[in-house]
């Protein structure tokens, strides 16, 4: 008989799930976002994400051909970052802010730490986050939707004539909001955060797969309302709770970016307090500063102390515990 | 009714169609048996026949050593050919007594043996010690010691473990599915050697029929119960078992007695039945030849120390050049690189796969998805025992109950970055049992 059989060690079968194909479904899920932003705020929506996501995905091609290093670009997890970012940019940035991001996003945030599974952060955010400190400007003008077009912006670089209100900086404002337009996204924002609908689909596909789970967004959405119900201007107020919600990226974070599963804890106990750690922390932001990007900046904080989070919720082992209580009883 | 069950799990293909509705056949040896005398936990037995004798089916022809032991019984009449070391299915040379088969199969008169009522358990639990039985799921720890523990009063279950999780095994099933009463007399008569005990039944959903069965046929029997079980791997790991049976949990250096349960394998109970009944040694055993890569995948009832080969044969041999051949199943079987080696006391099944099950993909870089510790039944982070494995940090390893790990595969299967942690955490136990040894000694 043939002594180059295989003999490796078991388990000698593997599920048929890999890193390709469960981010191939985490783009699929952004799709529907994505298409309502390109709806709502047109063809730059679409320019933008086209030169985010093509950023994203050279950036980390000629990285690795410089570098030597295998090429990992198909496992699409680059396409998720170039995605992500471009979904949180306003849509009449112009084209060198989402390259800038994408280059930021995957050097300095993915392929310094080495590469995939080692950043400690999200990349997108982490791009997000450099651009909105280093452009300010730009990254808070939000156009309103369907009234800017790419057209328009070749021939008139003015930026202000055409921005609107955030819901948020309407209800800041005391304006009140409409939240039908939120949750069909036609507010103003950025590109992939204003459709609750469209994220929540695509939410649906990946807790359906079981590629996501709610332990962090359902913790961080019911702790989030708890917090402003109980601390914020109109407490639980309806209208202002659901415009709290459907505004900011709330939602957009909630589903597709704390649940990275990189930059969360990977136990149980850590996943649920990592999650109420995000929602009081939005809760903070939201209530005493104005900032539209708390949701940003609360998960890039819980990314720090994720690795916190999991080293003080480490499970014990199965019948350890047991074994403590005996050991107790035994000396009482 | 909620079915009972553990935190953790997966559930690979079962692959058990191939074989579940198929009758146990009968195989008679062909070539010379080949009798290791390494078959269990514990001392290895000693010869006690010579090169030349003539031996017949049932006689002693090893004896045990010691108290954790187990003597060894020929399978066949005929002659004595060797005494030599043999390669055995886990690929060590093992020291093994060769008989030729003289085709008569004449077996040997057994001493009658007194009805079951006017035993006395010390009685019993000696004709379990001579029968040479052991456990037949795979352990191979003697059985009489196991059902002499030090506080016999304390046991309150003997659980029979006929969950079978294991994928493309089925030899249980079709035991239970043939032999129904010869599992209920062996578990009645290990509930008999306690004084506090009932039996359990534990099996999984996906043998229903087997689950309806039973329950009819102990309706009226209030010390022997029938528990349904959710059909996952791994539900018949032993410490597994006796949570979903009784919510009891213990840790890997806790004996199953500890939790007042002894768990016995279904193969297992029923040669213990035979041996109070009748006086018989434990000669036969079924075993599942499996898997795609054979032409007519099969249960056959086999006389202990048969060729593998000769099953594969049997069988209709390959149909396809098979991947992989696997003693065992999938999940938990070790990989062979020979089929000529003969079978024994703990040989369950050979799972022969084709390239298309056994895909085989190169690790990539760990993502941190937690599905390994979403699978894992012993409650551990096996992505963090597997970077402590690469990282050489044996304290960490220790600290995080790397030593708790089942080994049963769960997290490597579930892993989309496809890293080999079971295999990874396994190395180490293996150092790490070593240096334990070692300090014992000393
Ligand atoms: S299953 Fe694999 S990729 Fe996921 S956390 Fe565990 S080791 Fe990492
Ligand atoms: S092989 Fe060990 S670490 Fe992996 S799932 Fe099984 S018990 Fe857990």
């Amino acid at each position: 008989m043939s002594d180059l059989r295989t003999i490796s060690s078991n388990p000698h079968v593997r599920s048929r799930v890999t890193t390709s194909n469960i981010m191939f479904w985490v783009v699929v899920a952004l799709l529907p976002a994505a298409l309502l932003g390109v709806i709502n705020f047109g063809l730059d929506a679409a320019i933008v994400l086209a030169i985010s996501v093509a950023t994203t995905v050279l950036t980390e091609l000629i990285y690795e051909k410089l570098m030597k290093k295998p090429v990992t670009i198909g496992d699409y997890s680059a396409v998720v970052t170039g995605l992500l970012l471009g979904m949180n940019l306003p849509s009449s940035v112009p084209w060198f802010i989402p390259v800038l991001g994408g280059v930021f996003a995957i050097l300095a945030v993915k392929m310094v730490f080495g590469g995939l599974g080692q950043n400690f952060m999200n990349p997108a955010l982490g791009g997000r986050c450099f651009l909105l400190i280093s452009f300010t400007g730009y990254m808070t003008t939000f156009p309103a939707p369907n009234e800017v077009t790419f057209l328009d912006r070749i021939f008139n670089i003015s930026m202000d004539a055409y921005t609107g209100a955030t819901p948020l900086a309407q209800i800041k404002a005391g304006e009140t909001v409409n939240v039908w337009n939120m949750i069909i996204g036609r507010t103003a924002g950025t590109i992939g955060e204003t459709s609750m609908l469209a994220i929540v689909i695509g939410a649906c596909i990946l807790l359906l797969l079981g590629i996501i789970d709610l332990r962090i967004p359902g913790m961080y959405i019911l702790t989030f309302v708890l917090f402003i119900g109980l601390f914020g201007e109109n407490h639980f107020d309806p209208y202002y709770i659901a415009g709290q919600l459907a505004g900011g990226g709330l939602m957009l974070g909630a589903f597709f970016m704390a649940t990275d599963y990189v930059s969360s804890p990977i136990t149980s106990k850590g996943k649920y307090i990592f999650g109420a750690f995000l929602g009081i922390l939005t809760g903070i932001f939201r209530t005493f500063s104005s900032s539209a990007e708390s949701v940003s900046y609360a998960i890039i904080i819980a990314n720090c102390v994720s690795p916190l989070i999991e080293r003080w919720t480490l499970p014990r082992a199965f019948g350890i515990k047991k074994e403590k209580k005996e050991t107790e009883v035994s000396k009482a | 009714m909620a079915k009972l069950t553990f935190k953790g799990g997966i559930h690979p293909h079962e692959g058990k169609e191939l074989t579940k509705d198929k009758p146990i056949r009968e195989v008679l040896p062909k070539g010379d048996l080949v009798y290791p005398m390494s078959q269990h936990i514990g001392a290895p037995a000693t010869p006690i026949v010579a090169v030349g004798d003539h031996v017949l089916a049932g006689q002693k022809i090893a004896e045990a050593q010691g108290f954790v032991s187990a003597p060894v019984y020929a399978t066949v009449s005929g002659t004595v050919k060797a005494i030599e070391k043999r390669r055995v299915v886990t690929g060590n040379l093992v020291e093994s007594i060769i008989v030729e088969n003289d085709g008569n199969y004449e077996e040997v008169e057994y001493p009658a043996v007194k009805p079951l009522e006017e035993l006395t358990t010390e009685e019993k639990i000696n004709m379990i010690r001579e029968a040479g039985i052991v456990g037949m799921g795979g352990a191979g720890f003697p059985t009489a010691v196991k059902l002499s523990p030090k506080e016999p009063e304390k046991i309150e279950y003997i659980i029979a473990n006929c969950s079978e999780c294991e994928p493309y095994l089925t030899s249980d099933y079709r035991r239970m599915k043939e032999n129904p009463d010869l599992l209920l007399q062996g578990l009645r008569i290990a509930v008999g050697l306690f004084p506090n005990a009932k039996g359990i039944l534990a099996i999984e959903d996906n043998k229903q029929d087997v689950i309806d069965m039973f329950k009819e046929m102990v309706r009226d029997d209030d010390k022997i119960l029938v528990k349904e079980l959710m059909t996952k791997y791994p539900e018949g790991a032993e410490r597994m078992l006796i949570y979903a049976c009784t919510g009891r949990e213990i840790n890997s250096s806790q004996l199953p007695a500890d939790a007042g349960c002894i768990v016995d394998n279904v193969d297992t109970l029923v040669a213990v039945g035979r041996a109070v009944t009748e006086g018989k040694p434990l000669m036969e055993r079924i075993v599942t030849i499996t898997g795609e890569a054979i032409n007519d995948p099969c249960n056959f009832k086999v006389r202990i120390g048969t060729n593998y080969a000769e099953l594969i044969e049997e069988a209709g041999g390959f149909k396809t050049e098979p991947a992989k051949i696997i003693s065992g199943g999938p999940m938990m079987g070790f990989a062979i690189f020979d089929t000529n080696v003969p079978t024994t006391k703990t040989a369950s099944a050979m799972t022969c796969l084709t390239d298309a099950e056994v895909e085989w993909l190169a690790p990539t870089a760990c993502i941190n998805c937690a599905k390994c510790v979403e699978a894992c039944p012993e409650h551990l982070v096996p992505k963090n025992l597997a970077d402590a494995v690469e990282n050489d940090d044996e304290e960490r390893f220790l600290k995080e109950y790397g030593m708790e790990c089942c080994e049963c595969g769960c997290c490597s299967f579930v892993c989309p970055a496809k890293r080999h942690l079971t295999q990874q955490i396994k190395g180490m136990r293996k150092i790490q049992l070593g240096k334990r040894a070692a300090a014992a000694k000393k």
